[in-house]
């Protein structure tokens, strides 16, 4: 569009046109912009989830050193306190593990990994959750009986224990562990977006793609989960940060990811072995990682399920 | 009001057949056992005298059955590890479990009811912004960090109570085992109880709010005002009376989440029960246990579903009607 067409002032133009493209008028996505940063809270939330996916992208550049390197990394630097030298005369500002890796270097490195866990299986499951949901709301029926019976009986277990069933019989691995992720995690997809397909399924604009001759598929994916997204976006943010943890908690159990891959949970278990010791660092600071990372996730979800809920909106 | 009980009774026997069978063809039909039964250097005939012996040559249908026959009968195999029935190792340690569970439940209870109601009550108030920020906190923290955090604060650096293990002072009330009348037992169980309690008390803190802030503004509140009832008594018969529908739920539902939660407490703080036996036997791949467990495991769930559904019923009537209805 030239800005000609744009000028407010020109006749004969489209009103929704003129809505969509007026910088002054107010577009849903503008309301939901200013709605959302209301909350000094969560905007803090926003920039420490920025903050901590930038450090987990440029991981190995701004890492001090790289821990699995093993020409670099001595056994006589291991346990140094926080601040001590290393052999090579370098700082190891949060100190070092038992192996005498830089605990600052280790952190970057499992952060990448514990949310491309996270995050990988919570994309598998919101892909499987939602067409499994989506087709249960739009065939009813029979189809919709059964996935959610199994969704129903799930769900009356805890996620921690679905986990553990599965990891004893799959055993370990990135790719385990990201399957007992994503069993734990599509059941909440599947019930979320059927609630809202089942609403929306009624509306008109539904029965009228229908009665287009459009096949289901189409229907289903360009026309009904479009108009069920806001919910699935509250869960998968609540969801990423609850895999990050569950992750974290089955590698402390010993039945997650192996030593060669260690995310932030197994650094802190680790260092649960020194805590006896005294040699706090090693468990306490990937601890903190990890809690701040979850609790910035969990602030952004808060508020997104505050300003995308319908039934709150002022 | 029975034909509802029947009904919900059958859905329960439904729900342990089919998870009978997943736990099952899960645990037994994807590994190998003679893996780590048979030895490495044993011959051809001594493979097919063990598989013969375990009924792995049968065909999976029969396996099934000669499993489900032996579990009716409380026989759910002998542990690899111990050489004893998994059932049994199971029933020695779940009063382990079921202390340490019980414990939790009741400092959540305690704490997060009459807090969350406080929270409900006056929103606004910065007590409250502080009790709701304590109780996101809860929901994010790793269990099994704050675990090790209070291990190193209170045991490690403060010195004030003992890292890990139960107590040995056992008492026998009824027939269950006990550590809780003893001074060294409080003091073995408190710091896994409150790190175990912690994710539900942010619940119950959770529910019990959003129930003070929908109670407060219905009639019988304002009538009860209206009456001249004192305002302690307001909050305390009529206020807290409806919020306990849905923690009656919590304290019902969250219990079996207790349970097998305390899978990650009863490791950091080697707490001798079953959810530490469940670890070990994965590790050791001890599959008669891991088969036990979860089963015990789905029996207390089922179990404790039905009960939260049938008293759901009494409580509240129309949950009953509108399951007759459909």
């Amino acid at each position: 569009m030239t800005a000609l067409q744009d000028d407010p002032t020109l006749p004969n133009r489209a009103p929704a046109a003129a809505a969509s493209a007026d910088s002054g008028v107010e577009t849903p996505f503008r309301r939901f912009v200013s709605d959302y940063r209301e909350s000094s809270v969560a905007v803090v939330g926003t920039v420490a989830v920025a903050l901590i996916a930038l450090i987990a992208l440029l991981g190995p550049l701004i890492a001090p050193t790289d821990p699995y390197d093993l020409a670099t990394v001595s056994i006589m630097d291991s346990r140094l306190a926080p601040g001590e030298a290393m052999m090579d005369g370098r700082a190891a500002w949060l100190g070092t593990d038992g192996l005498g890796r830089d605990m600052l270097s280790a952190m970057i490195y499992g952060l990448r990994i514990s949310l491309g866990v996270g995050i990988g299986s919570g994309a598998i499951a919101m892909l499987i959750g939602c067409s499994l949901g989506l087709a249960a709301a739009y065939y009813g029926g029979r189809v919709d009986t059964l996935i959610m019976r199994v969704v129903d009986i799930q769900l009356s277990f805890p996620a921690i224990l679905v986990a553990l069933i599965l990891l004893a019989v799959l055993g370990k691995g990135i790719d385990k562990i990201i399957v007992a992720l994503v069993a734990v995690q599509w059941a909440y997809y599947a019930r979320t977006i059927r609630g809202s397909a089942l609403v929306e399924r009624r509306k008109e604009y539904v029965e009228a793609a229908a009665s287009l001759g459009l096949g289901d598929r189409r229907v289903l994916f360009r026309h009904l989960l479009p108009n069920c997204l806001a919910p699935i976006i509250v869960v998968g943010t609540v969801q990423t940060a609850h895999a990050i943890s569950l992750e974290a908690t089955l590698s402390f159990l010993g039945l997650g990811l192996p030593q060669t891959e260690p995310s932030l949970g197994l650094l802190i278990s680790n260092g649960f072995e020194y805590i006896m010791s005294g040699s706090y660092w090693i468990s306490t600071f990937p601890g903190i990682a990890l809690l701040v990372t979850i609790v910035s996730i969990n602030l952004v979800g808060d508020r997104l399920r505050d300003v995308l809920n319908p039934r709150l909106q002022r | 009001m029975s034909v509802f009980i029947i009904r919900r009774l059958m859905q329960a026997m439904l729900v342990v057949l089919v998870m009978s069978f997943l736990v099952f063809a899960g645990v037994y039909v994807v590994g190998d056992p003679t893996q780590i039964l048979v030895a490495d250097d044993a011959d051809q005939a001594e493979r097919a005298r063990v598989i013969a012996e375990l009924g792995l040559d049968q065909p999976f249908h029969m396996q099934y059955l000669q499993f489900l026959g032996g579990a009716l009968s409380g026989n759910l195999g002998e542990s690899f590890r111990f050489n004893e029935p998994a059932l049994q190792l199971i029933l020695e340690r779940l009063p382990a479990t079921l202390e340490l569970a019980f414990v939790a439940l009741a400092i959540a209870v305690f704490f997060g009811i009459p807090l969350g109601t406080w929270a409900g009550l006056r929103p606004e108030s910065p007590v409250a912004k502080t009790i709701m920020t304590g109780s996101i906190l809860g929901f994010s923290l790793p269990t099994f960090w704050v675990g090790i955090m209070m291990i190193l604060l209170f045991a490690v650096i403060l010195g004030w109570l003992p890292s890990t293990g139960r107590s040995d002072e056992i008492t026998y009330v009824l027939g269950f085992p006990t550590t809780l009348f003893s001074l060294d037992g409080w003091a073995h169980i408190l710091l896994p109880a409150v790190n175990l309690a912690l994710f539900k008390l942010s619940l119950v803190i959770r529910l019990s709010r959003a129930g003070a802030r929908e109670v407060v503004h219905q009639d019988y509140i304002k009538f009860a005002r209206a009456k001249g009832l004192s305002e302690s008594r307001v909050i305390l018969v009529h206020v807290m009376k409806n919020i306990l529908i849905p923690v009656v739920t919590v304290l019902g539902l969250e219990f079996g989440g207790l349970v097998a939660f305390s899978v990650v407490t009863e490791t950091v703080f080697a707490w001798p029960g079953i959810g530490k036996l469940l670890i070990e036997s994965i590790s050791f791949l001890d599959r008669p246990v891991i088969v036990a467990y979860l089963m015990i495991i789905v029996l207390i769930f089922v179990f404790l579903n039905l009960v939260v559904d049938i008293a759901y019923s009494i409580l509240d009537p129309r949950v009953r009607l509108q399951d007759m209805k459909s």
